[in-house]
């Protein structure tokens, strides 16, 4: 339990690590996202064009 | 070298060597990060001023220092793309936007509450430190606005680079505001011999490039999605994509 007080500062040294988790999950995530939705609506637009060729 | 360079700037070839490369940065960037976070919470010994409120230099200096090389990467490739007309430099430029803008956020949060037990202030609107980065901060949301607001991505490019060039004002700024003017912040440290013991010192470097490897990561993740965007019409994703193993 000590070492989770930080010696009194624990809500300000685990605020700053859980943010850094919390930006770095959001990022990656983010990323994730963007390049799933970039690649399904270019094969949707492909698979329409070809469809009506 | 240049044969290479000049091939790495393809995107076909860029967009199947980033997906290589992501994990081979990413992996030990964690590993770095899984030790520097554990020696640095519990191995380091405490500060004699500061106590283990200092613990919070493992998340702070690291996200400032990339808060900082993102804008510079942002900037360069912008400026590239402007001079050399190199089309994945553009996209590069606007890949980094983002990335900078939440180290950026990470950096003042932090910042904000390391403060507040040290200084007894979460915020200090005179101070030059904490108001470049807080500039630094708008730039990049200027950046992105700027490049959503105009729909030809060509223009957008060359008037984002623009911004971006001129914006490295900001950044020496950022850098030297702790030398130049009176601060609350502390000046340089960690590359000071001298400044900090080895025992504190070996996680923050573990920290610094576990961080700057997550952030290569990250970066070539997004370069790749916006890589495919602008390709998007090209001969190349049309046949990886209708590909029988698709491409993604």
């Amino acid at each position: 339990m000590d070492g989770l007080a930080m010696g009194g500062y624990g809500a300000y040294v685990w605020s700053c690590f859980a943010l850094a988790f919390v930006i770095v999950v959001f990022s990656d995530w983010r990323a994730r996202l963007r390049h799933k939705r970039v690649y399904r609506d270019i094969e949707v637009r492909l698979k329409a064009l070809e469809d009506r060729e | 070298m240049w044969k290479w360079f000049h091939q790495l700037a393809s995107p076909p070839h860029f967009y199947r060597i980033s997906a290589i490369l992501s994990p081979w940065l990413m992996v030990p960037g964690l590993i770095l990060i899984a030790y520097g976070v554990y020696a640095g919470l519990f191995l380091a010994p405490m500060d004699y001023q500061q106590g283990d409120a200092f613990r919070i230099i493992y998340v702070h200096v690291p996200s400032a220092y990339l808060s900082i090389m993102a804008y510079m990467i942002m900037a360069t490739a912008g400026g590239i793309g402007l001079i050399w007309r190199i089309k994945l430099s553009h996209a590069v430029a606007a890949a980094a936007a983002p990335l900078g803008a939440a180290f950026t956020f990470l950096a003042l949060c932090t910042g904000a509450i390391w403060g507040r037990p040290m200084w007894g202030t979460w915020w200090e609107w005179g101070d030059p430190r904490l108001t470049s980065e807080l500039i630094l901060l708008f730039l990049y949301f200027g950046y992105m606005a700027l490049r959503s607001a105009i729909d030809d991505t060509a223009k957008a490019d060359k008037a984002s680079a623009v911004l971006a060039l001129v914006g490295i004002v900001n950044v020496v700024i950022v850098h030297f505001s702790v030398e130049w003017w009176s601060s609350l912040h502390q000046g340089q440290t960690v590359f000071k011999k001298g400044t900090m013991d080895a025992d504190m010192r070996i996680p923050l470097f573990a920290m610094l490039l576990g961080f700057t490897l997550m952030f290569g990561s990250l970066l070539l993740r997004r370069i790749r999605t916006e890589v495919l965007y602008r390709e998007r019409r090209t001969r190349w994703v049309k046949e990886m994509i209708l590909s029988p193993q698709g491409g993604a």
